[in-house]
């Protein structure tokens, strides 16, 4: 007999920020039946009022640490520091659509909805805590980013972009799904923890058990590896990011990073740490290895593709790529077993992720501010000259370049710091070195833009986009970037409680 | 002893960030109110760190007025700055450098074609805060911060108003830089992780005491990587042959200031952190690289010369002399004993001062000109008394004559090699032909560009020197005398430092020799 849970046992206000935007979505669409065509921006106001209301809610559950929806959604630290990264993305690409929609004329009151929809998505995949709830909050998040990637049609490219990201996270979904069906076969049980107890327990007794849960983990690793786009699953990456709106491949950069490196790390780290096949010096998860492989190629492989880019939004899908490596180092890490480094390694990804969030929608927002209504003017030529024209946008496109680069005193810098450490810790000497290698890559395409403003004569772009609500995230990003930079304590304190363990392990 | 309330260091390293700020509020068009503001802070800057020097007590070989805040507790990163005998000279030659840099900038043209003097001076103020810092702090992660930052400002003041071939040189300095550095950022997070703090002080202690162990077994081990991890990094920015490319050509390329500020402090940020971390942190491996070190560093003193005399460009010239007169410095550490390091750092003062005069002459020349060619002079002192003067003082200073600065650090390098336990008798010997070879360039330079008949009319009526250019030359000429009159005086502040270096160093000799 099923039990029937009492709404007391749901522990529903845990999830107040997700639950209260998604709600927010049902009912703006509504609302915005009622505002006139002429005026959308009202819509924009309302959803990124929804923003902010979540973002208070969490600020308010920050530090609680507990089970939702019957263990299905977990409130802790890692939730809530996610919903920051989330939210704030949520937030600037809000404010970034206002003007750029527009101006291309493109602006419907959809694409707010759309846009809450798929922050909620993200936000439940942060808090899931069962393989059901990853895979329905990841549908969430992404079906309305294949709308949002279309959202210029009838524009071929944007089309293109659209289908071709549906078509392949279609795919993904489906591996996905299919790897969470072995694991339920190996293990019985589809909440994240108590797969932890499953495996022991099936390890012990053998059989076909570590078979299936290695297919299991490999084929969620395939779909979430899609999600946040690693090598070898980066292929749809910079054809989407190309052809969607800018806001919209800002929004998806970070956000769907945020998503599914959360799921990644609650799955895989959480879940699966006992999953060893072969014993060595050390305790590490059979899933170590092709983790670290796949960092280390997605690092080589982001980055060398990077240089040979003309279009910034291009170039910016590759480094999108390569810092998803720079993060699934983090992953890798955590399949160590050695007290505290899964902790480590978490708070590294986090920190990269805040850090990220900063400067990639910082460099987004400048690249939409050059870019023409008709979507061109999106060549890295266009940035020639640049600091006579605007110095202030151009200043700041240097600040994000020398940030993505890894260069101290911005957030980029530390993030960098907090992964490499865990991952020397971990044992993983070989990926660190490519790590470091491959970011003295990134440094020349990154400077190639710093050239161009700076170094080489020009007339300069006059910047049409640069509208005033436009600049606004720019400045937040640029204070984001370099404040993280120089007091990173403002965001390490926030992840001090992190913990990556199944959570009857905990004392 | 903790200081309580603001160490005079502070105050030194954050004045520059503060003058930075203050011209980021003064309008672009207001030249010569940012040029004073830069020139002031400047000074002032220069000022405090000669009391900071006077306050200095040579008797104690450890960290001086110590100040210390916590940044990123759970990791064991913490703002931390002091002084000891090795940093309180280099701190006082960057305040030293810095106004000197400042006037050859308003003396020279670069901006009427370039503009943007405002943000120029800008950079000069933040490179100025970096290089105070990375010399000041204690602590790995810091440093490595304030090591990197200075990339940026330099690359700027490179590219932007550099010569012809100014971006090829900046993004070339910039990665070449870059490349070296991020290796030592994973030995700075390995060494962080086992020791369980960043702060330098307690990971020698630690180190000395047994506590921290990093398996030594030869020159392939643990120990070794890391040694080479932040070694490559240091060579590169000395820079030591075989990494040298990336010098000639941002020295060629860079406004007369960026050169004076590289060849007379940036590249000390290599030989310094060589003393300050490789030596204690890693003995054993520096131990059993030391020769290896040596021999590059004595090619890289005879290639330096060798290319220096074959050059036509007088700034081309200059920046492989830097190569040769680095090389020294790097071999007197690597002697590993007191006289060698003591010259070194002499030797790192010596070649700020001397080749930073040279650099500026050669800017002074070029704004004459318009080239560096040395073919196109000759003569020039019959048309430049004055300036032939000093440029003949700042030369012969260069080159090492007794009696000037120059010949006091050589010298002093040339004693430690001799008697060194690691070096010894043939590095000196090829070393001491270093020196005949820099003569021999650079009385060839000299002669070539003063001497002689001056049959070009170009020559003949050439602007004589204004006072900005004034300024900045004679104070390098009383600095270049003081040194080679009365050296004990930059002796006296670095003697028990560098004894307790070398006590922490030669503790490990033992141990070395058990290993097969």
């Amino acid at each position: 007999m099923i039990p029937v849970p009492s709404l007391n046992d749901l522990n529903l206000h845990l999830t107040l920020p997700a639950l209260s935007l998604t709600v927010w979505a049902c009912l703006l669409l509504l609302i915005d039946l009622w505002v006139p065509n002429t005026r959308k921006q009202t819509t924009a106001w309302l959803a990124a009022g929804g923003v902010v209301f979540a973002f208070v809610a969490n600020a308010f559950l920050f530090n609680v640490n507990d089970d939702a929806f019957m263990g299905m959604f977990r409130a802790d630290q890692f939730t809530a520091f996610l919903n920051i990264v989330i939210l704030g993305t949520a937030f600037i690409s809000i404010l970034m659509s206002v003007d750029y929609l527009k101006r291309t004329k493109i602006e419907r009151g959809e694409y707010y909805v759309l846009l809450l929809f798929s922050t909620s998505g993200m936000m439940f995949m942060a808090a899931s805590n069962d393989v059901i709830m990853v895979f329905v909050a990841l549908e969430l998040l992404s079906i309305p980013l294949y709308v949002l990637s279309a959202f210029r049609a009838p524009e071929l490219k944007s089309e293109e972009s659209g289908l071709k990201y549906f078509i392949l996270g279609a795919f993904a979904s489906a591996f996905f799904v299919y790897g969470a069906a072995l694991v339920y076969g190996a293990t019985g049980t589809t909440n994240i923890p108590a797969m932890f107890d499953a495996v022991a327990l099936g390890l012990a007794e053998g059989g076909s058990v570590p078979v299936l849960l290695l297919l299991g983990a490999g084929l969620m690793l395939v779909g979430l590896g899609f999600k946040v786009a690693v090598v070898p699953f980066h292929m749809w990456t910079p054809d989407v990011y190309e052809g969607a709106p800018s806001p919209v491949t800002a929004f998806m950069s970070i956000g769907a990073k945020a998503g599914g490196f959360a799921a990644l790390l609650r799955i895989l780290a959480i879940g699966l740490p006992g999953l060893i096949v072969a014993g060595g010096d050390q305790t590490i998860a059979s899933w170590q290895t092709i983790s670290w492989i796949i960092a280390a190629a997605t690092m080589i492989i982001g980055n060398l593709a990077a240089i040979a880019q003309t279009n910034i939004k291009r170039m910016l899908a590759y480094s999108s790529i390569a810092h998803a490596g720079y993060i699934m180092m983090a992953v890798a890490a955590a399949g160590t077993a050695q007290p505290g480094l899964p902790e480590a390694a978490a708070q590294g990804a986090l920190f990269y992720l805040i850090a990220y969030m900063f400067t990639n929608m910082g460099a987004f927002a400048i690249a939409m501010a050059l870019e023409k209504d008709d979507g061109t003017g999106t060549n890295i030529e266009d940035f020639v000259g640049l600091s006579k024209s605007r110095p202030t946008l151009a200043l700041m496109m240097a600040v994000f370049m020398l940030s993505l680069t890894g260069i101290p005193g911005t957030a980029g810098f530390l993030g960098k710091v907090f992964v490499f450490g865990p991952s020397l810790d971990a044992g993983l000497i070989a990926m660190a070195v490519i790590g470091v290698l491959t970011s003295i890559a990134s440094g020349y395409y990154y400077l190639r833009i710093v050239v161009n403003m700076y170094l080489r004569e020009g007339a300069g772009d006059p910047a049409v986009g640069a509208t005033p609500y436009l600049n606004w995230a720019a400045y937040a990003c640029f204070a984001g970037t370099l404040i993280l930079g120089i007091v990173p304590f403002l965001a390490t304190d926030l992840t001090s409680n992190v913990l990556m363990a199944a959570s009857h392990m905990l004392p | 002893m903790e200081a309580t309330g603001l160490s005079l260091l502070t105050v030194i390293l954050f004045l520059p960030l503060v003058g930075m700020t203050i011209m980021m509020f003064i309008p672009e068009a207001q030249g010569r109110n940012i040029r004073y503001t830069a020139l002031g802070f400047s000074l002032v800057t220069f000022a405090l760190t000669l009391v900071m020097w006077a306050g200095f007590n040579p008797a104690l070989p450890g960290l001086q007025m110590v100040q210390r805040w916590e940044w990123l507790p759970s990791f064991g990163v913490s703002y931390f700055v002091g002084v000891d005998g090795v940093s309180v000279l280099l701190i006082v030659l960057t305040g030293f450098i810095m106004p000197v840099a400042i006037f050859a900038s308003m003396a020279s043209h670069i901006f009427e074609d370039r503009g943007r003097e405002k943000i120029y001076y800008i950079f000069m103020m933040l490179l100025e805060w970096a290089m105070l810092g990375a010399f000041m702090i204690q602590d790995l992660i810091v440093f490595y911060i304030f090591f990197e930052i200075t990339l940026v400002p330099m690359y700027f003041l490179i590219g932007i108003w550099g010569s012809e071939q100014r971006v090829y040189a900046a993004v070339k300095f910039f990665l070449y830089t870059l490349a070296g550095s991020v290796l030592m950022l994973l030995a700075i997070l390995y060494v962080g992780n086992q020791a369980g703090t960043f702060a330098i002080p307690e990971i020698i202690a630690q180190v000395q005491s047994g506590a921290l162990v990093f398996p030594f077994s030869g020159l392939f081990s643990t120990q070794s990587f890391l040694f080479l991890g932040f070694f490559i990094a240091m060579a590169i920015k000395v820079p030591l042959w075989p990494l040298h490319s990336w010098l000639p050509d941002a020295h060629v390329q860079a406004p007369t200031a960026g050169s004076v500020i590289l060849a007379g402090v940036l590249l000390k940020l290599g030989t310094y952190g060589m003393i300050r971390i490789l030596l204690p942190v890693f003995p054993e491996a520096s131990i059993a690289w030391a020769p290896i070190i040596g021999v590059l560093a004595v090619i890289g003193i005879i290639y330096g010369a060798w290319v220096s005399y074959a050059q036509t460009d007088a700034k081309k010239l200059v920046a492989y002399s830097s190569v040769s007169h680095m090389g020294f410095i790097v071999l007197g550490i690597f002697a590993l004993n007191t006289q060698g390091i003591q010259g070194a750092v002499l030797q790192m003062i010596n070649h700020g001062i001397s080749t930073g005069g040279l650099f500026l002459i050669v800017g002074m020349l070029y704004e004459r000109r318009h080239t560096k060619a040395l073919d196109a002079y000759g003569g020039i002192w019959k048309a430049l008394p004055i300036f032939g003067a000093i440029s003949l003082l700042v030369t012969m200073s260069s080159m090492g004559l007794p009696g000037l600065n120059g010949f006091i650090g050589e010298f002093t390098i040339l004693l430690g090699t001799f008697g060194s336990d690691v070096l010894g008798f043939f590095f000196a010997l090829f070393a001491t032909l270093g020196v005949i070879l820099a003569a021999v360039y650079m009385l060839y330079m000299f002669q070539k560009v003063f001497m002689g008949e001056l049959d070009k009319e170009e020559n003949k009526h050439l602007h004589p020197l204004n006072w900005q250019e004034y300024a900045a030359l004679i104070p390098i000429v009383i600095v270049i005398l003081l040194i080679g009159i009365y050296p004990a005086m930059f002796f006296a502040p670095m003697d028990s430092t560098v004894g307790q270096i070398v006590a922490q160093v030669s503790q490990f000799v033992t141990t070395i020799a058990q290993v097969p």
